[in-house]
């Protein structure tokens, strides 16, 4: 197990330089952000090539990409255009945006695999294909539309929720966001979990179990739950990198000053400092997430175990 | 030690607001493939049936399969043929009617710049359906073949392509189309059905991998090595037409989501360009408008939630008639 | 089996911890703060908030608020009238005396005197300060010493500021420029306290200015909380107890929450809810006149586009833009046709002149075809018009524009929107002279002068002339109009100048923007000013 464990977090390191070697590249090649600071008229030549020079941007790429991992690792993540280290924007976005992200995984979780578990059971039967075309409808209709829709209809209409989230972002204004931000992955959740469900509801295991005569809501979430959960782990886990950098649309609809704002403010100003740092933390999430995904299959799964 | 073999989960994506970045199911990578030989299911003649020709028997009476794949059919001809149930001209406007409802001669309405919203949403499938299979074409291609052979040779090879496909999936699909097509100025399909590729191909290339690694540890496949079988005749006669199927079904499944990021991304400013008729564009113009005009956003945003639902109930049943578990 | 209990009692945990969270935080939220407080929205400022660095209108709003320069423009008419000048005096338009008045200090009691204005211009103006605007202290006397196009400066101060008293200092301009006292109207001319230069970090995170407001509270990237400064000696004093500027992600959430009743000042109201706004704030909407002019502009630097014929092919262009409908329709008349290169705010005094530009900006279909005809047709066939996606709503305008050339050509591919996804990329592209067809160029003016619509876009090698026309006589005209001392005959030769743009269509004018706004019923008294920014110090809550 530790020595698994070791391995895996070996294996981040060429991760970590890989993805923030290609974000940074993509970055990049986006152009020249200085004249953007300059509105609707061009920088005088002395002033741009000084503001270059002040974000080490009339160095070579590779240059500039090493100078910057240096300073990550000294703690420094550089600063936006407007003078504000970057690590200061991560730490007014990031409490917000996980904030967001656990309301969401708890949609993904309390609805998801109850859906799941209900047309797993019911499979074949109304419920079961009226839940199926509801999580079908919600895939295939793209999340700004669904975003736009529920903030007219409960925002504005009906005057239920407050439509813009108030910069501090309590939980409770972030429930329709996070629903609208889950909904997706909530359907395949959903749609994971009955599969799951109705193949293991016909394993021996669960026959025998319902044989000795258990009471069903025993067969139900100490035999076939747990092991049906497996998919449904991974899917949430890996989801978790996902929904926070995912955020863009979501968080520009309903006014949320999380990660995907400042991402998406990042990239239209081409700060390369703030979007490299943003997606630096994001990857790091996301290979925790999977690492820490792939040792509760251990603790599911009794069969699996990792040297 | 190998990799734990859950390691191979590979059907798992960014899931991003875009909503359409996920390209593929889980659920898919539940598939097992019945060692062939199985007592399966014989047919009439008492002659075995192979997986595929059972697979066909069954689609062939699923309610489901058969209108999903007449609306897709029906997609593609109006793809080709948009002039057969529209004949007027999406690029013409009035901007004099615009955000008008439904009249005579326009059941639809008009949009924002005057221009007949049926023409148009009969027009768009053209770019949608060309967007989702040249798309899905290419994931399927570039993944399946680097994911084949990462599963195929194992060892450095395989370590070297799961990383690379970490360093993908690190990163948010909508992030990536943000930086990676603002750059972009042409106004043709390709750059955006790139990008779809360059960040998709990682999620199969993880399916085929899985596949492939259960296939290679058949009894067949060891014993035509044993008789001498080369690398490339094992890959393609033995392991490929018994690893494809999950492809296949995630591919198709997935082709329904490429066609909804691409509204996305118009969303965000840089999805295609006019005078391309995409649903995309015109359900990110019309979205702002949803007060005052739902009728422009309508009529577009369910053409696509329809096809998208199409190619998934497509992918859906497909599935179940291959996954012999679930008979 | 131990496992599945473990896992299943953890999402249960998880469960309850968020239900507990969720009814929780309930609490903590609501409340509009104290009372005569105005919300307001703002955008995150994209530069230091300093004043010689501060280009777009999220930072000016702040400045507005908090700075009073020698001279302010009145929020109605945009004349230029003193604040903090006693007197500006000249006899011969290149040497100035400026005396500040009396009794002004800065918020944290410290007098503004003359080293508060030419310590803060030197500042602005120094290369190592890498000011955005510095070029506005370009016309003073030893600019070129501190700001050297290459190379390192050869000094630190300029040599035509000098401190001649307490609150006397004396300005030499390189060259004549009669009306220069009424620039100084624009924020980089502000002056600055010692703590700008003491300790400049602590004032960026909390900046002291002069103005009728003072910062309370700075959460950057989401809220300024401003209050009224009691001790405020100037005469336009807030009248409410302060404004709270709130970050939007964008204006569209802005608006829904001024409709939700969380919000009391949207100072731009989407273009997308124009159709509704009456129904939705009856008469708590404006709509007035600011000095911003949207045109197309042309690369003159491809062959393409500077042909013999090319005026006649523009033109031709102008003619097949129908304003009238694009402005109706589109804007919901928050644009008026132009029908000048300037901007109605000047007044026909200041040089606005809604006949200039004449038929060449009246929509004739049969007219268009024929010109452009002649002119040669469109370049390759068609028309790309470049603009960025990410700010403002100009697909709407850009395919409503193609449409009309489209319908007036008979041709549905004439002319389509090439989008840009980001504004530093557009900006980028643009200053590597890398554009092929028409852009969309827009100007929001600096200072009400008619030169501030010119000589910045059109004179040879101008800071905004992106396109890079260039036309002698216009120049000529310029530089005579600059030395007129006379202001009347100056306004004069620079409409001779504007007509040498029209009579060669360097750029198309589309439309004069109108600043507007919504708010609650809480406030009264919302205006906005020539330079389409909320006059916030006269709102009053109810």
């Amino acid at each position: 197990m530790g020595r698994y464990v070791i391995r895996r977090l070996l294996q981040m390191i060429p991760v970590f330089f890989g993805a923030t070697l290609l974000i940074f590249l993509m970055v990049n090649v986006m152009g020249d952000p200085i004249q953007g600071l300059c509105g609707q008229r061009q920088c005088d030549p002395a002033t741009a090539a000084r503001l270059r020079q002040e974000f080490g941007l009339d160095k070579p790429v590779w240059q500039q990409y090493l100078t910057y991992m240096g300073n990550v690792f000294t703690g420094d993540f550089g600063t936006a255009f407007n003078g504000q280290p970057v690590t200061e924007l991560m730490a007014s976005a990031f409490p917000v945006t996980i904030r967001l992200t656990l309301v969401a995984i708890f949609f993904e979780i309390v609805i998801g695999i109850t859906f799941g578990v209900i047309t797993g059971l019911r499979r074949g039967r109304p419920v079961d294909t009226s839940v199926l075309l509801l999580t079908l409808i919600v895939i295939s209709v793209p999340t700004f539309v669904t975003g736009l829709l529920l903030q007219l209809l409960l925002g504005v209409e009906w005057g239920v929720i407050k439509p813009a989230v108030s910069p501090e972002a309590p939980l409770d204004e972030l429930i329709v966001p996070g629903l609208v931000l889950a909904s997706v992955s909530l359907a395949y959740v959903t749609r994971l979990t009955r599969t799951s469900i109705a193949e293991n509801a016909r394993s021996d295991y669960v026959r025998t179990a319902k044989a000795k005569g258990l009471p069903c809501h025993r067969v139900i979430t100490r035999h076939l739950l747990r092991n049906s959960l497996i998919p449904v782990v991974t899917f949430i886990g890996t989801d978790i990198g996902a929904l926070m950098g995912g955020a863009i649309v979501t968080e520009r609809i309903f006014n949320i000053h999380g990660v995907g704002y400042q991402l998406y403010q990042g990239i239209v100003r081409q700060s390369t400092q703030t979007v490299v740092g943003f997606v630096t933390v994001l990857v790091l999430v996301f290979l925790v997430a999977n690492l820490l995904v792939d040792l509760l299959y251990a603790v599911l799964d009794p069969r699996i175990r990792y040297a | 030690m190998p990799e734990p073999q859950y390691d191979d989960r590979g059907a798992i994506a960014p899931t991003g607001a875009g909503g359409a970045t996920d390209l593929a199911l889980s659920e898919a990578e539940t598939l097992e493939r019945p060692p062939p030989g199985s007592p399966l299911g014989t047919g009439p003649s008492g002659k075995p049936r192979s997986l595929w020709s059972d697979a066909w028997h069954d689609l062939r009476r699923d309610p489901v399969f058969i209108v999903s794949a007449l609306v897709i059919l029906f997609l593609v001809i109006i793809s080709i043929w948009p002039s057969l149930i529209a004949s007027g001209n999406p690029l013409q406007c009035d901007l004099a009617k615009a955000q008008e409802g439904s009249q005579p001669g326009h059941p639809f309405g008009f949009n924002g710049q005057g221009c007949d919203v049926y023409t148009r949403t009969v027009y768009g499938a053209r770019t949608s359906v060309t967007v989702g299979v040249c798309a899905t074409l290419g994931v399927a291609l570039l993944g399946s073949v680097l994911g084949s052979l990462a599963g195929f040779f194992g060892g450095g090879w395989d370590a070297t392509l799961s990383r690379l496909t970490d360093v993908f999936f690190g990163i948010p699909v909508v992030l990536g189309g943000l930086v990676l097509l603002s750059v972009v100025t042409s106004d043709t399909v390709w750059p955006v059905i790139g990008f779809m590729v360059l960040l998709g191909w990682p999620q199969l290339s993880r399916i085929a991998r899985g596949s492939v690694i259960t296939a290679k540890q058949n009894d067949y496949v060891q014993a035509a090595r044993a008789l001498g079988a080369s690398h490339t005749r094992l890959l393609l006669r033995h392991i490929a037409p018994n690893a494809v199927a999950p492809v296949i079904v995630v591919a198709t499944i997935a082709l329904g989501t490429y066609i909804s990021l691409e509204a996305t991304l118009s969303y965000l400013g840089v999805g295609l360009k006019p005078p391309t008729v995409s649903w995309g564009i015109d359900i990110s113009s019309a979205s702002p408008y949803i007060r005052n005009a739902p009728h422009m956003l309508l009529w577009p945003a369910g053409a696509l939630a329809v096809t998208v639902l199409a190619f998934i109930m497509l992918g859906d049943s497909v599935r179940d008639a291959l996954d012999p578990k679930l008979r | 089996m131990r496992g599945a209990m473990r896992a299943g009692w953890t999402v249960c945990a998880v469960a309850v911890a968020l239900t507990a969270a969720a009814c929780g935080g309930g609490g903590s939220s609501g409340g509009s703060g104290a009372s005569g407080v105005v919300s307001a929205s703002w955008g995150d400022p994209a530069n230091p908030l300093e004043p010689a660095n501060t280009n777009e209108v999220q930072g000016g709003k702040v400045l507005d608020m908090i700075f009073r320069g020698l001279k302010r423009y009145d929020p109605k008419t945009a004349e230029a009238k003193d604040m903090l000048a006693e007197k500006i005096e000249t006899s011969d338009s290149v040497d100035f005396a400026v005396t500040v008045k009396d009794g002004w200090t800065f918020s944290n009691g410290e007098p503004v005197t003359a080293a508060s204005f030419v310590d803060a211009w030197n500042y602005g103006a120094a290369l190592r300060n890498n000011q955005r605007n510095a070029y506005f202290f370009g016309y003073i006397e030893g600019y070129a010493d501190v700001h050297p196009d290459t190379g390192e400066p050869k000094a630190t101060t300029m040599s035509g500021l000098k401190v001649t008293g307490a609150r006397t200092f004396t300005v030499r301009l390189t060259q004549k420029f009669s009306t220069w006292p009424e620039t100084l109207g624009y924020a980089a001319f502000a002056p600055l306290p010692r703590a700008f230069f003491d300790d400049h970090s602590g004032w960026l995170a909390k900046p002291i200015g002069n103005g009728p407001y003072l910062v309370d509270s700075y959460a950057r990237g989401s809220q300024m909380s401003l209050r009224a400064w009691s001790g405020y000696p100037g005469p336009d004093k807030a009248r409410n107890g302060g404004v709270d500027l709130r970050v939007y992600t964008d204006n569209n959430s802005a608006y829904t929450d001024l409709t939700a009743g969380n919000l009391d000042l949207v100072d731009d109201v989407p273009a997308a809810q124009l159709r509704n706004v009456r129904a939705d704030l009856g008469d708590r909407y404006i709509n007035t006149p600011a000095g911003i002019i949207q045109t197309l502009a042309f690369p003159y630097y491809d062959t393409a586009w500077n042909t013999p014929g090319g005026a006649r092919l523009r033109t031709g262009i102008s003619r097949a833009i129908n304003r009238e409908q694009i402005t109706d329709t589109i804007f919901q008349r928050t644009r008026t046709p132009a029908k000048d290169w300037t901007s109605p705010v000047l007044g026909a005094e200041g040089g606005f002149d809604d006949t200039l530009c004449g038929d060449a900006c009246d929509y004739d279909p049969a007219e268009a075809k024929k010109l452009i005809a002649e002119g040669g047709g469109l370049p390759g066939g068609g028309l790309k018009i470049t603009y960025n996606s990410d700010t403002g709503s100009h697909k709407d305008w850009v395919d409503a524009v193609c449409n009309s050339i489209n319908n007036a050509l008979g041709d549905d591919r004439a002319c389509a929107g090439n989008s840009i996804g980001t504004f530093a990329d557009f900006r980028s592209q643009i200053t590597q002279s890398k554009m092929s067809g028409p852009f969309r160029a827009g100007w929001q003016m600096d200072y009400p002068l008619i030169q501030n619509f010119l000589q910045p876009l059109y004179y040879t090698n101008a800071s905004s002339n992106d396109g890079k026309w260039s036309n002698q006589e216009f120049d000529k005209l310029v530089d005579q109009a600059n030395a007129e001392s006379d202001p009347a005959k100056a306004v004069d030769t620079f409409q001779q100048a504007e007509r040498v743009v029209r009579d060669q269509m360097a750029a198309i004018p589309l439309w004069y923007q109108n600043g507007s706004a919504g708010y609650s019923p809480r406030i009264s008294d919302v205006a906005l000013n020539p330079f389409s920014l909320p006059v916030y110090n006269e709102i009053k809550v109810s």
